[in-house]
């Protein structure tokens, strides 16, 4: 234990690297959100191209482990359009975007199908166009019913953002690591290696589950 | 004759090989009250939804308002803000109260300023006999105030003529009548209304005209009292049999 002090010592290096986790974790979670709503609006209204383009993109993304994608897209792809490199960062940030899209696709699918289709109809007979309805309509009751997949999907890329740690960027693992070598004290070090990661998905789902309940429609039982 | 609101003519529409409308034609003039009977699965549905563009007639012409909406460069959404639809299950957009599920497509559509479009919806959801509802979610709604809530909103946007699609067979028996009443209340306003129902009570006392449907075809057409008391067509007659002798005991109450 007289390695102690030196563990503490090292425990705002540790949560720097969790502040990188975050952010690899949030980057990955928005872009994966901007790429798979219109992904999944295409799958569920769009023509047999559009549909077809998103069901393939989605199957195959979700049939490829996310660090072979992530080596793909950070040592594959560079050289081939001449670039010269691109940091860990960025590679990590958009492998796990492009890994997430695909699942966030198909969770806003689902979501999207689960409304009924009275609610177009309903739409459309006032007069509203097709995007219209999807945007005041259709969307305000999908996203909210969504967020429980959602909130699953943020914990997963969460905890994924930690294979970034194989291209070098000295995220939360990758300093946990790094200590413990220097340390040897192996079990304390990823112990609380894993306590940060855990507060981290935890307060993300936390967050999300308040958000649910914060949009969540009154019922028949509550008086408004 | 001044021109008909609707007009319908020679409508044909089949689901896959399901030839639902063999050939419909009829007009309806403003004003009027035109209840749709038949049995299911006869087209009752299909022809209203083809009045809003709604479902694609195969083949057929219809006017609405002199203007020939099957037209191949008419304005589909304008079309239907002119053609107020109410449906059997309702259909109010679940993550709005009842006041902004009016005033939605007053906004959206319309293009109306939001105090403008809050307005003429607290007018509509008095008309309705809801303004105390407005804050409600559908959620907190009963069938027959949802019904209501629908009707409202359809009334908001100002149209010519209202189609309403069987309006009460998804309701408990004891919510039908507070819908029956605002569509009474309508009728006696001077809106033009095409009603599909069994509601045989309301037909009688409320329509100018009524149409039997049978296998896609209209079977019989004519004045309420014609239909009702000197039905031509024998299946009009057994129709009538079978729905009275179901609606019997609230029929006289009706009478």
């Amino acid at each position: 234990m007289e390695r102690l002090p030196d563990i503490l010592n090292s425990i705002p290096y540790l949560l720097q690297g969790a502040a990188l986790t975050v952010a690899v974790a949030f980057i990955a979670l928005t872009a994966g959100l901007v790429i798979g709503l219109p992904l999944a609006l295409m799958r569920v209204y769009g023509n047999k191209l559009a549909a077809g383009f998103a069901a393939a993109y989605s199957t195959v993304l979700r049939g490829l482990p996310s660090l072979v994608v992530l080596f793909i897209l950070f040592y594959g792809i560079p050289p081939l359009i001449g670039l010269r490199d691109l940091s860990a960062f960025w590679a990590g940030c958009i492998a796990l975007g492009v890994c997430s899209s695909a699942y966030q696709m198909e969770l806003l699918r689902g979501a999207i199908q689960s409304v009924g289709s009275g609610q177009m109809m309903a739409a459309r007979a006032m007069g509203m166009t097709h995007g219209q309805a999807v945007i005041h309509i259709i969307l305000p009751q999908a996203l909210r019913a969504a967020i429980p997949s959602w909130s699953n999907e943020a914990a997963v890329v969460m905890k994924d953002s930690s294979l970034v740690y194989a291209v070098g960027l000295a995220e939360l693992l990758r300093r946990s690591q790094q200590v413990a070598a220097r340390t040897h004290q192996f079990f304390i070090v990823y112990f609380l290696c894993g306590i940060i990661y855990f507060v981290l998905t935890f307060s993300t789902n936390r967050g999300l589950d308040l958000l649910e309940n914060k949009l969540r429609l009154p019922s028949v039982l509550e008086e408004h | 004759m001044s021109e008909p609101i609707v007009k319908v003519e020679n409508l044909h529409k089949a689901y896959g090989s399901n030839q639902v409308l063999k050939g419909v034609s009829l007009e309806v003039a403003e004003g009027e009250v035109l209840v749709i009977i038949g049995p299911s699965g006869t087209g009752k549905s299909t022809m209203l939804r083809c009045i809003n563009l709604l479902s694609r007639p195969d083949e057929g012409r219809i006017w609405v308002a002199g203007d020939e909406i099957t037209a191949p460069d008419a304005n589909v959404n304008h079309i239907r803000e002119r053609v107020g639809m109410v449906f059997q299950d309702f259909n109010l957009f679940s993550h709005l109260n009842a006041l902004q599920n009016v005033t939605i497509a007053l906004t959206k559509v319309k293009k109306m300023s939001k105090p403008a479009a809050r307005e003429l919806a607290m007018f509509e959801l008095e008309r309705v006999g809801l303004v105390d509802k407005a804050d409600h979610y559908p959620a907190q709604l009963s069938g027959g105030q949802k019904q209501r809530v629908a009707i409202a909103r359809a009334l908001g946007m100002e149209p010519l003529v209202m189609l309403f699609d069987e309006p009460t067979s998804a309701l408990d028996p004891e919510l039908i009548g507070e819908v029956l009443e605002v569509m009474k209340k309508l009728a006696l306003e001077g809106m033009t209304m095409l009603v599909v129902t069994h509601e045989m009570g309301f037909a009688r006392e409320v329509s100018t005209r009524m149409i039997f449907m049978e296998n896609g075809y209209i079977a019989e057409e004519g004045p309420t009292k014609q239909l009702f008391y000197n039905p031509q067509h024998h299946r009009t007659r057994e129709f009538l049999g079978k729905i009275t002798e179901l609606y019997g005991s609230k029929e006289e109450e009706g009478a």
